[in-house]
């Protein structure tokens, strides 16, 4: 997500001065958006550059009320009818499992075993973290959630490749002569 | 260190004889700490269920020792494992096992009456155990008039009821919906942290990462893979 739809939406509900888009911002993603009020800042006058926010008038404070526009409005639900495309799992873990299968310079067995580890790990911590959590926390529990559906797929798909690659293993050695057959033969 | 509730040494079953011998399970050592929930992962045919019902005396090793509240379960007499079958152990079955001519009540206080309790106060633990999976009111229906999903939590209830010190689970969750399954997952937990420990079997990675530790079997043998970090005071990190 850009800052910039995040700003557009919650503006949409009221105007409000950009520390409090901020802390906003992080409230509502179960601070989920990472950001400094530097970047608020400059994203602001970016938005009002685009005629997407417009400021009021300076407060005694120096602080500056933001309000969203209807060009801003209408960039919003633009952004809101948008899917967003799936990672394409071209992430550093695929390539490392798939060059180690072409290759065979790395071993994916070890390699799996490796990230299964690691990702198991995290999945335990976003879990107990998930509990110890507070009800009335829904977006960090929502975030959480996400982030163990992650960890779940991609244990999956470890699971997946290590039977994938044992099946291959398996019917490259039954095409060659079993022992029991040998055996027969003889 | 406190002496584990189960320990398992060098173990290894082979099921059936001759060409159709199995290795289900090698050398396999493991211990439950009291309190410890650990869960057992691995793929279909990987030795999960042999391991589980050694563990619960309901199966023999052919090879090694396992110990429940450190007795050898080899030096025990057949009515003495009846006894720890009975008392200490609660079993959750990868089928259900249900006894269709008796109300889910009735099921879930059965093995209390075994024990010799009296059947009203039997039936007042059951009564709870239902109501902790969810099931307050539904004590008087038949297995026949429950979804797969309800009767999959009987026997969940009836593997927890009164006070079992170790708790044997085999894919406990397999019928339930993602809820559901959480929430006996954290009745599990709540069960170690009050002094029970656990043992179960699942294929699900997020139900697994419930366990204080996840153990992996593979090809007979066992690997750990991970175990439980405590919770840092500042999740700051986890989320940049
Ligand atoms: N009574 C038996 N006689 C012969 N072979 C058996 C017996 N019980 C299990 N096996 C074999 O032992 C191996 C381990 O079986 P087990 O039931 O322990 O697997 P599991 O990990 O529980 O699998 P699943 O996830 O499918 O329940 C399998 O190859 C199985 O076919
Ligand atoms: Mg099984």
């Amino acid at each position: 997500m850009g800052i910039k739809e995040g700003l557009l939406a919650l503006l949409a509900t009221e105007p409000m001065y950009g520390y409090q888009l901020k802390s906003e911002l992080e409230n509502a993603t179960g601070n989920g958006v990472d950001l400094n009020i530097g970047q608020v800042y400059s994203t602001l006058q970016r938005m009002e550059r685009d005629g997407l926010v417009e400021p009021g008038v300076e407060d005694e404070e120096g602080r500056v009320v933001y309000s969203i526009t209807d060009q801003g409005r209408a960039t919003l639900a633009r952004w809101g009818d948008r899917p967003e495309s799936l990672a394409q799992g071209r992430d550093e873990l695929s390539i490392k499992v798939l060059l180690s299968i072409h290759t065979g310079a790395l071993d994916p067995n070890r390699v799996i075993e490796v990230q299964r580890r690691e990702t198991m790990g995290l999945l335990q911590h976003y879990v107990q973290l998930r509990s110890s959590s507070e009800d009335q926390d829904l977006a960090w529990q929502l975030h959480l959630d996400r982030l163990i559906y992650n960890a779940e797929a991609e244990l999956r798909w470890l699971d997946r490749v290590e039977e994938r690659l044992s099946t291959v293993a398996l019917k490259a050695t039954a095409s060659a002569p079993t022992y029991e057959q040998q055996e027969v033969k003889r | 260190m406190s002496e584990p509730i189960l320990k398992m040494r060098r173990v290894g079953k082979t099921h059936g004889k001759g060409a159709q011998r199995v290795d289900a399970i090698i050398d396999i050592d493991l211990d439950v700490a009291p309190g410890e929930f650990v869960a057992i992962t691995g793929r279909s045919g990987s030795g999960k269920t042999t391991l589980l019902n050694i563990a619960g005396a309901l199966d023999e090793p052919t090879t090694g020792n396992v110990w429940v509240e450190g007795r050898d379960l080899g030096d025990l007499s057949r009515k003495e494992l009846a006894q720890l079958r009975r008392i200490s152990v609660g079993y959750v079955f990868q089928q259900f096992n249900l006894l269709p001519a008796l109300t889910a009540a009735e099921n879930v206080a059965m093995p209390l009456e075994l024990d010799g309790m009296r059947p009203s106060d039997a039936r007042l633990l059951a009564e709870k155990a239902l109501a902790e999976v969810g099931l307050g009111g539904a004590g008087h229906r038949y297995p026949d008039q429950l979804s797969g999903g309800e009767q999959q939590r009987v026997a969940i209830a009836r593997g927890l009821v009164g006070p079992r010190k170790l708790l044997l689970a085999d894919e406990p969750t397999g019928a339930l919906d993602e809820a559901t399954g959480e929430a006996i997952l954290q009745l599990l937990r709540d069960r170690c942290e009050a002094g029970a420990s656990a043992l179960m079997v699942t294929h699900e990675p997020a139900f697994a990462a419930y366990a204080d530790r996840v153990v992996r079997l593979r090809d007979g043998k066992i690997e750990e893979i991970s175990v439980r970090r405590p919770v840092p005071s500042s999740t700051a990190d986890l989320i940049s």
